[in-house]
Order: structure tokens, then C-alpha cells, then sequence
């Protein structure tokens, strides 16, 4: 409680009247400028919650007379960033795959475009670097399953592999052990030959055996020598890049339970041109034949 | 003076009243309010040197924009233009790409030093005629003093109670300040784009936003500044003027008060018997036309001080005076602290430019230029980064073949469309190969167009059966520009399983 105002001897000047246990404050008041700026910013402050959302209610909040709103600015911005880039995306709708892998405007915007469809869809099953993992190809290789052209690799996108899509690719090896096709014997053996395709196999004895059993059963598909079969899905044997692995332990569980790897059909999920970029992305990853 | 006539002045000078500002403000409260600086037109010497600082740098400021150079059909052809957007900035025949900011860091430092050198020979001449502080007050005042008068005038202006007059008088102040601060906020952004056309936008309102609001900006900084701030800028905001003492020495040119000689000072009066009024006292008359002439509103007579921005205005104004009372001008003069302690002990003054501060500032200076004029001669025009693919470290192709895979930017700075041949060295048997390119085996062709990054995907096939030594193999690109005179290389690492 401010009890008396009085000048100070020293400085002149006036106290605040403020006085404890004999020690009187001197009243210096703060500068001008810094206080009209405190004030300002106080008015600045009001502005604020006329114009933008600002106080919470019982069933919401006000919205401001601006009407701006953070999830507004951001599909503003993403329509901005669409429209700038619909010249580009309408001419890779237009051009075939072969255009646009040949031009290079075009094939820089489609792998740039194609890079972040990846890693939004397809990183999580193949890995951000595209490089797989134990069930899902490697990418980057020149090992296709399903073919490595750029039209092979737009219609595996497109439809996808194993799943309720009528375009689906569709193969199934049989479970040649489960089913009892093959004995535990007859699938050593042919594992044995399997490895000497990547001359791996110590037993040459079990290779020649398992040949006989391979061009009964497996060459088919994988045809002669393990070549593979792009057109039935049938990988290579003998190029010693495995999607399980190559170890014979794990040949004999392939053989003998089969596998059956599965890909969602995209066609659906991304228009079209982000596919065809998606596309040219994957094929200059190295492996595109 | 003539024989017979009592000497003397012929008549006495214009007293003044004015009182140094840190005489005033001794007596006032913490946080008070600025003490307003009414400085006095002079004439003189370095009145006329500051008016021809002041044109020289304004013609700088205003037609440095307007300088053409011709870089060929794929750049501007502005002599000093920073293209914000573009991330280039250009210096008549020198083209800056942002990651070589050390030649304006390069610029930066000369600056610096021949900012020492200037300050340890002749005290703060930037301050007092180059500086843009300096150069627009003086501008300001200048159109003060034409439509408000001089100082006394002003400060009657000030005092007086409003008025029409006053009213149409600040109003005019107030607009032509708001003109001159708009020219300056416009041509400052002339240089960050093509000029003509710039201001063409400028004045037909189709400029972006972001030009006005720089306009704007800086039009509000010259008229606060200029306009109202003035010497607080010197003595509160510039950190230059709080270690400047550090270039000075007892050797340095600084603007210096005779006390030997002026002091003790007196108003001039007429001796009863006619006889000389100077003697037994000093020449200085105590008339103060020093400090009304001041524009930081100091008294030189106090000593060096902070607030003395070297101007030597205050000469002129002294050695007016000094003409006038028929005593001996420089009582107020350009003189080292050193000569001062000579003339007054009646020794004759040095003057010595070269010792060992300005010496070595002077090496510094050649040391950095040199080093900017080597840089600036072998610049090279093409640059080579190259990054490893690091998500896989490395690919088995069906053959048995590792290959690691880079991304190479080709950085092109002429201004013409460049083939380039990329060479691997380090791995004899690798093949290189790249995605939508020409060439393939030891050399790829790579094309960059006109001032821009060129990026290319490259690979590096390992036959199967060349066995690396260790995982890890250094290796080096070589680029080479398709006319041979540019090379450059990078070195990077191949990956292959141990074996």
C-alpha cells in the first residue's frame, strides 16, 4: 500500500511510496518505447483472436472471421503443389512407358515422382533402398520373378501377385512334400541338384539322382538347367539369388511346403500416371532389362 | 593588426548557447528521453569533402543496378545482380554458385581489414563520410534544413506552438523524407533482380508482394534511421564505434582540440584599454560553434570521445570562427594524439603512415586479396560430387557380378550446353554404365546444360571372379569436359562382398 511519496536525496528521485523495514524503492519507470511496445503487442495480441481461431468452447473452439485453418493451409498448398505439377503428369499419362524412359525430362520427373510413391507404398514391404528381404524380391538386382521389361513390371504393379484382383499373377508351386508328390529322399536330392546349378552341391551322386527328379518335376516351370520362367513366375535356380534363401535346409522347405509370396494390386490405390512413374522408378533401379 | 587600431576581431562572433548533450543529459533520469541534435549548416573544407562523399556514394547506390554485362543468352546480363531464387550471384565477370560463399566471405574480410587500415591511419572516416548512416543523415538533414531552417530556426520550430505554418512545414519534411526513404527501399531490391524490368513492376503494381514488402522495409529503416534515429545509431546500435580504440593509436589522425592553446577559454570581450584580448588566455572564444555543428551533439573540446564520428565538421566551424576573432585556424584539427603532445611542448609535429600497425594490416590485406585474385583466376567452370548408394551397399547380379550404384551431379557453370567424359580409375576391370545415358565399359558421356546441375545415375559393374582386396576399394571419377580444358575428379569407395 503506497503510504508516501517523497523525492530521495541521492538520485531526486521520486519513491514509489513503497516502504519495507526502512527500504524505500525509487520509482524509475520503464522506458517509453519499451512499454508503448508492450502495449502494442497486447493490441497485436487482440487482433489475433478476432482473426483466428482462438478460444476453446464446450463443442469446439471460435474459427476467427479469417476462416484459416492449418488442415486448410496444407491441402492449399498440396492442390498448389498438384497443379504445378500437372502439365508434367498429364503428358506421362499420355506417353507410353518406352517415351518416357527415352526422354529425359520426362524419365528425370518419373523417377523423382516414381521415388516418393515408393517410399510412401512400396518401402515397407521392399525396403526404403528397394533392396528386399527374406520374401520380398530385391529390386535392384537384375533377378526378376516376373519379368524385368518395363511392361512386365507395369503390369505386376498394376495387378499384383496372388491376391482377389481377377488380373492378379497367378502361379502356385505345388507342396511336393506336404502332398506327398515327392519322398523325403526324392527332395534331398533334387535340393542337392538344385545347389550344383550354382555349384554348390558336395554330392554329386544326390545331384545326378535329383536331376532325374527335377526334369520330372520342376522343369516345367523352372526349366531346363533352373533357367526360370518370367512368363509362369517361375524364379531362377541357378543365378544364386535367393528370395528365402539358398541354404539347402532351406530348398528343402520350399520344396517341400511350398511358397507362396503374395503383392497387393495397386491399380486401385494409385491413378494411373504415379503407377507408370512408380514403373520407370523401379526399372532404373539397375536391374530394368 | 594595423597600427593605431586596437587589435582585436573586427567584430565578435555569434555566441551560442548550445550545450553538449552529455552536459544535458548528466542531469537527467535513467531511461530518458533522446536529447534532439539541432546540428548548424557549416561551410568549409570538410564540409565540401562530406558533400562529395555523400554524391559519390549515392551515385554508387543508384547506378550500380543499372551496369550491364554481357554474359552470353543464358544468363542475366546485370553487372552486379544477387539472384535470390536462381542461387547465383553475380560481380561483373565473376558468377558466385552458393557453395562458393567464401568469396564473399572473401570480400567480407578485405572489407574488414581495409576497414583497420583506414581506421589506424586516419581515425573514423568511415564513420564520418561513407558509412550509409552518415551519408543519409546528412541527406535528411539536408531537406531539414531547406524546408525548416537552420538550427535556430529549428529549435524555434520546435518550440513553437502548433500552427499552420509549422503544420505545412513538418508536413513537407516529413513527405520529402518519406520519398527519399521510398527511392532507397526501391533501388536497395534493384539489385536482387533484372533492374528495368523490376522497377517497371515496381510502379505498374505488378512487383510480388515480397518486392514491396523489401521496399517497405527498407524504406522504413532509412526514414526511422535517418529520419529520427541519427546519432543513437552511432553511439547505441554500431558495435564498430566500441572497439574501433582497438586500430587506433597515439599516431592516428583523429579530429583533436588543441587545449594547449585554446584553453583557458573565454567569450571574447574587448580589453577597457584596447589592448590585445588574448593575451593571458586561450585562442578558443568559448562561442560553442563546435558543438552546435556537431551531428552527434558531442563537444570535441571534451577529448576523444565514443560519440565522435570523425566528420571534422567541427574544423570548418572552429576555423570560421578562428578567421573571424584574427587568431591562427586548426584549433580544432585532423592531428595524432602524439604531434598534439609535440606542438604543445613547442616540439615540431611527425608524421609517420608507416609503422608497424598499418604495416601489418597492409600484409594482411595483400595476404587475403592475393588469395581472393588466385581463387577468382583458377575458378574452375565444372565441379563433380558423387554420392554412393548406401541402401544396398551392393548388388550380385544373375552373373555373378557385384555392382554398386552413385549418383553424380555434374555442376556446369558456363553458360553453354557442355558434354563431359566420366572415367573410373582404381578398378581396372569395371564396367560403367548408367540409366538413360550413352556409353557404356570405361567412359560414359555425360551433358550438363547451360549454368545448371546435371544429375546421372551411374553404376560400377565388378566381373564376377575379380576378386577386390578389401571390402572396400577406393576408387576415383574423373570428369573431363568434351573440349579439354576443364578437368576435375572425386574420389568415393566401391563395396563388394569379402570373398
Amino acid at each position: 500500500m503506497p503510504t508516501k511519496i517523497e523525492k530521495d536525496a541521492v538520485t531526486g528521485t521520486d519513491t514509489t511510496g513503497h516502504e519495507w523495514d526502512g527500504i524505500k524503492e525509487l520509482n524509475t519507470p520503464l522506458p517509453k518505447w519499451w512499454l508503448y511496445t508492450f502495449y502494442a503487442t497486447i493490441l497485436w495480441a487482440l487482433g489475433y483472436f478476432v482473426l483466428y481461431p482462438a478460444w476453446p468452447g464446450l463443442s469446439g473452439h471460435t474459427t476467427g472471421v479469417l476462416g484459416w485453418t492449418m488442415r486448410g493451409e496444407i491441402s492449399e498448398s498440396l492442390a498448389q503443389a498438384a497443379a504445378a505439377q500437372a502439365p508434367f503428369v498429364n503428358r506421362i499419362d499420355a506417353a507410353s512407358l518406352e517415351d518416357i524412359a527415352k526422354s529425359t525430362d520426362l524419365r528425370n520427373f518419373a523417377i523423382a515422382g516414381g521415388r516418393s510413391v515408393f517410399a510412401v507404398n512400396c518401402a515397407p514391404c521392399h525396403g526404403a533402398g528397394a533392396a528386399g528381404s527374406k520374401g520380398f524380391p530385391n529390386l535392384v538386382d537384375d533377378n526378376w520373378i516376373w519379368g524385368g521389361t518395363l511392361d512386365d513390371i507395369h503390369t505386376t504393379i498394376q495387378n499384383g501377385i496372388r491376391n482377389s484382383n481377377p488380373d492378379s499373377r497367378i502361379s502356385q508351386m505345388p507342396r511336393f512334400g506336404a502332398d506327398k508328390i515327392l519322398d523325403a529322399k526324392q527332395i534331398d536330392d533334387v535340393a542337392e541338384y538344385v545347389l550344383s546349378l550354382s555349384r554348390r552341391s558336395r554330392n554329386a551322386a544326390a545331384a545326378e539322382r535329383g536331376a532325374v527328379v527335377y526334369s520330372e518335376n520342376c522343369e516345367a516351370c523352372h526349366l531346363q538347367g533352373g533357367v526360370g520362367n518370367a512368363e509362369m513366375g517361375a524364379p531362377s535356380l541357378a543365378a544364386n539369388i535367393w528370395l528365402y534363401g539358398g541354404d539347402k535346409a532351406t530348398l528343402v522347405e520350399t520344396i517341400t511346403n511350398s511358397r507362396a509370396g503374395a503383392m497387393p494390386a495397386w491399380t486401385d490405390r494409385i491413378d494411373a500416371a504415379r503407377i507408370k512413374m512408380l514403373t520407370v522408378y523401379v526399372h532404373s533401379l539397375g536391374g530394368g532389362k | 593588426m594595423d597600427g593605431g587600431v586596437a587589435p582585436g576581431p573586427a567584430h565578435a562572433p555569434e555566441v551560442d548557447s548550445a550545450v553538449s548533450i552529455k552536459t544535458q543529459k548528466a542531469a537527467m533520469p535513467l531511461y530518458a528521453s533522446r536529447i534532439k541534435v539541432h546540428p548548424k549548416n557549416v561551410s568549409g573544407l570538410y564540409r565540401n569533402i562530406k558533400w562529395g562523399m555523400l554524391v559519390a556514394c549515392l551515385a554508387v547506390y543508384y547506378i550500380a543496378p543499372w551496369l550491364r554485362w554481357d554474359r552470353g543468352l543464358f544468363a542475366p546480363d546485370q553487372a552486379i545482380l544477387i539472384d535470390l531464387p536462381g542461387r547465383r550471384a553475380y560481380f561483373f565477370f565473376l558468377e558466385i554458385w552458393p557453395q562458393e560463399v567464401y568469396f564473399l566471405t572473401g570480400i567480407l574480410v578485405l572489407a574488414a581489414f581495409g576497414l583497420f587500415l583506414a581506421t589506424a591511419l586516419f581515425g573514423r572516416i568511415w564513420c564520418g563520410y561513407a558509412c550509409p548512416q552518415t551519408v543519409w543523415t546528412d541527406l535528411f538533414m539536408l531537406v531539414e534544413r531547406w524546408i525548416e531552417g537552420d538550427r535556430n530556426a529549428r529549435i524555434r520550430l520546435d518550440a513553437a506552438p502548433a500552427s499552420f505554418g509549422k503544420f505545412a512545414k513538418r508536413t513537407a519534411k516529413h513527405a520529402s523524407w518519406i520519398v527519399l526513404s521510398l527511392a532507397t527501399g526501391g533501388a536497395c531490391i534493384l539489385f536482387f533482380g533484372d533492374a528495368p524490368t523490376l522497377l517497371t513492376e515496381l510502379f505498374t503494381g505488378r512487383a510480388s508482394a515480397s518486392e514491396y514488402f523489401f521496399v517497405g522495409l527498407f524504406a522504413t529503416t532509412t526514414y526511422v534511421l535517418a529520419g529520427f534515429a541519427r546519432e543513437q545509431v552511432c553511439t547505441y546500435m554500431c558495435p564498430w564505434p566500441r572497439f574501433q580504440s582497438a586500430m587506433l593509436d597515439d599516431r592516428s589522425y583523429v579530429v583533436t582540440y588543441e587545449s594547449w592553446r585554446g584553453e583557458p577559454r573565454g567569450r571574447l570581450a574587448k580589453k577597457a584599454d584596447g589592448s590585445d584580448p588574448f593575451v593571458g588566455r586561450g585562442d578558443c572564444v568559448d562561442c560553442n560553434a563546435c558543438v552546435a555543428t556537431c551531428p552527434t551533439g558531442i563537444d570535441i573540446r571534451d577529448g576523444q570521445q565514443l560519440e565522435c564520428i570523425g566528420c571534422g565538421l567541427c574544423i570548418d566551424a572552429c576555423n570560421a570562427v578562428m578567421d573571424k576573432v584574427g587568431r591562427p585556424r586548426s584549433l580544432i584539427r585532423f592531428d595524432t594524439l602524439d604531434n598534439q603532445r609535440a606542438r604543445a611542448e613547442g616540439r615540431a609535429p611527425v608524421h609517420r603512415l608507416i609503422r608497424a600497425r598499418t604495416v601489418l594490416y597492409t600484409l594482411l590485406l595483400a595476404v587475403v586479396g592475393s588469395i581472393m585474385l588466385v581463387g577468382v583466376v583458377f575458378r574452375s567452370t565444372v565441379e563433380l560430387t558423387v554420392q554412393r548408394d548406401r541402401n544396398p551397399l551392393y548388388v550380385r547380379l544373375v552373373d555373378g557380378s557385384v555392382r554398386n550404384a552413385y549418383t553424380v551431379h555434374v555442376l556446369n557453370k558456363t553458360h553453354n550446353m557442355r558434354d563431359y567424359t566420366l572415367a573410373l580409375e582404381g578398378l581396372p576391370t569395371a564396367r560403367l554404365s548408367m540409366v538413360g545415358g550413352e556409353g557404356a565399359g570405361d567412359r560414359l558421356v555425360l551433358s550438363a546444360k547451360p549454368d545448371q546441375v546435371a544429375s546421372y545415375r551411374v553404376f560400377v559393374t565388378l566381373p564376377d571372379g575379380a576378386a577386390t582386396k578389401h571390402e572396400s576399394t577406393q576408387i576415383e571419377f574423373k570428369l573431363r569436359a568434351a573440349d579439354g580444358r576443364d578437368r576435375t575428379e572425386r574420389e568415393t569407395v566401391f563395396i563388394a562382398p569379402p570373398n
